[in-house]
């Protein structure tokens, strides 16, 4: 029963992590992208419409291109999300916060239109969108995973999305501590100013962070719809993991390998009520409210002991404008 | 430095900020971006539906204003969300970004329905309702000073905990609904005191809705004055354009902080009330249906003045309903309206920049010897 429990958290934890690590590096460079929970269902959306399309054009489904249709559909949604965000908050340096909401307030509806109207608008025959072929696709696993006992069940069992969201988690952070593109970034996300004034392109920098940062965000949403979901697409599914994701950020304090640790807690604090014996419906959404409960607590006491390597951000939400200094 | 090495490194155009332009020019930059935003929705409406526009935006006026019962929920809806946007205008003045109005209002709403559970069948009604009142406001107020005291204290970021503070709102509505539902383990409280009627919001006139749109109307009137004459009003000016000039001109910035976000959670709280007792008669997670986060676009879009957010709450939910009978009547998905509402947004706040900045392209290196 461990063992499926870690397996379920893991699984509840990727896309938080897919969402986190994007937010993270989006934050680097100063951007407080709240849009994130709206670029995770557009994402996840984008992935269901290229899979839907695919799956309803050919015979037999090639199941590499089963797994890069939705993937390049999906990255591509959530690359047109960024830029719009950038567009706004960059270039015409419009408030991040509100920005942020709107995308949400855009993206969520985007999803939950195109899953409940997909069918009619298309006049397809199906009768719901269920992408069963193409979900087996992307839940390939390594061959010997399932003989390797619990050693497989808990590390080698689950998609290749999984792994590449561990991967990317680590990568980003070594790309913030070890190279110097990293270190750049960073400081426009401390002090643009400064980083202008050192001959950094701000806003060059802050657009490849907030696309790159939504890019992977997006991809939460592709696992949870293909992976978790099994090519189901139900309206308001993803629910608040997005906003759970930005939590994620700030448990991890803006640093993508703790985030790895971070959302498998996560996921598993999501799920930990099916596996307590007896347990009420009231005392479940209790247990649910501990990720929140426990984000505030690190948002207090960081900000309470004051280490500068814990901070966020510091011009975290502001529009950077050269002449306004 | 020479004229020419200037003139060759200069970029074709930059980005200044510009005086304030006269009102007129900027009303007009804006009811602009809204009619493009409108074009806009409509090419996106055309091309899903098939219909031709002047039909589809007929469907739209017909869905908003149709029908006497329709114009009266429209102005309902108008009054609760600017209601929490009259909430959230003091402390955005003083950028302090509370995006937990979502979570303030649903903890308001939450004090009243369980005064109306637990005290309906023992205390008289106008002693209900003034409880329901006080408990609704205090409870909202103490959930916006939560985070407003830690961020006055130890500066810690108030959008990040107050997004937070939702959550937990969220899932304390969850439990008591699960603690209280009816029929048990249902999880929903079903409508509350349906036979006694116990503090539910009286009817004004003979209409559901007027009392709440009365006592929104009172709300902006209030702000309005408190936000334009009021000392307060003014301090709260003064630590949004800067805080060291606050403290420099003698205001105590923390205590502002913490003022100014009781005010804000409190009505946020009056909202959840206005909600549950006068509106729905229940409570469930959605009661607020991300009229919080909705609050903090109408607030900004208005400028923070009491009078133009009327005007963007009606556009706003005007919109919304109208947006949903194009969704019903063509059978599309009711979600139409939020992406609907997300490309108004874009264009009005990407108006913005047109009024507050100017592009200067670089001058003509006509007459510049090279």
């Amino acid at each position: 029963m461990l063992v499926a429990f870690i397996q379920r958290a893991v699984m509840q934890g990727i896309p938080l992590l897919f969402g986190s690590t994007g937010e993270i590096i989006t934050e680097k460079g100063g951007n407080l992208n709240l849009g994130i929970p709206g670029i995770m269902y557009v994402g996840g959306i984008s992935g269901v419409i290229g899979a839907f399309a695919y799956e309803s054009s050919v015979e037999t489904v090639n199941p590499f291109l089963a797994v890069m249709i939705p993937l390049l559909a999906s990255l591509l949604g959530s690359l047109l999300m960024g830029l719009i965000y950038c567009v706004l908050t960059v270039t015409l340096r419009a408030n991040q916060n509100v920005t942020g909401l709107a995308l949400t307030t855009f993206g969520v509806g985007f999803g939950n239109f195109f899953g409940g109207s997909l069918i009619k608008i298309v006049g397809s025959d199906m009768p719901s969108i269920a992408l069963t072929q193409t979900s087996v696709c992307f839940k390939t696993q390594l061959p010997f995973a399932d003989k390797l006992g619990w050693f497989g069940d808990v590390f080698l069992s689950y998609s290749f999305l999984a792994y590449l969201a561990i991967v990317i988690a680590l990568l980003a952070s070594f790309f913030f501590n070890k190279t110097s593109f990293g270190l750049k970034l960073r400081s426009v996300g401390e002090n643009p100013a400064t980083a202008d004034a050192a001959g950094i392109n701000v806003e060059k920098y802050k657009y490849f962070s907030t696309c790159v940062g939504s890019m992977i965000a997006g991809l939460g949403g592709l696992y949870y719809v293909m992976d978790y979901a099994n090519g189901v697409w139900s309206n308001d599914g993803f629910g608040d993991r997005g906003w759970l994701a930005i939590a994620l950020v700030i448990f991890a304090i803006w640093k993508p390998n703790l985030s790895i640790l971070g959302s498998i807690l996560f996921g598993g604090l999501f799920i930990i009520h099916n596996y307590i014996p007896n347990i009420s419906f009231e005392m479940q959404e209790i247990i649910k409210m501990t990720p929140y409960a426990v984000t505030i607590i690190v948002l207090v006491v960081i900000s309470m002991r004051r280490k500068r390597e814990h901070q966020p951000p510091a011009s975290l939400g502001l529009s950077y404008f050269r002449e306004e200094r | 430095m020479s004229k020419l090495t200037k003139s060759a490194n200069e970029p074709l155009f930059h980005i200044v900020k510009r005086d304030a332009l006269p009102a007129w020019l900027a009303w007009a930059i804006r009811i602009g971006s809204i009619v493009a935003a409108l074009i806009v929705c409509a090419l996106v409406t055309v091309v899903l539906t098939g219909e031709n526009p002047i039909e589809v935006y007929a469907t739209m006026i017909d869905g908003a204003i149709g029908s006497n019962r329709r114009i009266w929920g429209l102005f309902q809806n108008v009054a609760m969300l600017l209601c929490i946007s009259l909430a959230v205008t003091p402390a955005f003045k003083m950028r302090f970004w509370n995006i937990g109005a979502e979570g303030q209002a649903l903890i308001g709403g939450l004090a009243t329905a369980a005064c109306m559970i637990l005290f309906g069948d023992k205390l008289p009604q106008p002693v209900l309702l003034i409880v329901m009142f006080a408990t609704s406001i205090i409870a909202g107020a103490i959930w916006g000073f939560i985070p407003a005291f830690f961020k006055a204290k130890w500066n810690t970021n108030e959008t990040l905990f107050t997004l937070m503070m939702n959550y937990i709102a969220i899932q304390l509505v969850s439990f008591f609904t699960y603690k209280y539902s009816v029929p048990k383990g249902s999880g929903q409280l079903g409508v509350i005191n349906r036979a006694t009627e116990a503090g539910w919001l009286p009817q004004l006139g003979g209409h559901n809705y007027l009392l709440n749109i009365v006592i929104v109307l009172g709300v902006t009137v209030f702000m309005y004055v408190y936000l334009k004459y009021s000392k307060h009003g003014y301090e709260i000016s003064v630590v949004g354009e800067s805080e060291n000039t606050a403290r420099y001109i003698g205001i105590n910035v923390k205590k502002v902080i913490m003022r100014t976000m009781l005010l804000s959670g409190a009505i946020c709280g009056l909202t959840g009330l206005l909600l549950v007792s006068g509106t729905d008669h229940t409570l469930t997670r959605d009661t607020i249906e991300g009229r919080g986060f909705t609050a903090i676009m109408v607030s900004w879009l208005g400028k923070f003045n009491p009078v133009h957010m009327i005007l963007t709450s009606f556009l706003l939910v005007f919109l919304q309903k109208g947006a949903i009978e194009i969704s019903t009547d063509f059978g599309l998905n009711n979600s139409f309206s939020d992406i609907i509402t997300g490309i108004i947004i874009f264009f009005i706040i990407g108006s913005e920049f047109f009024i507050n900045y100017t592009v200067k392209f670089r001058e003509s290196k006509k007459g510049v010897n090279a």
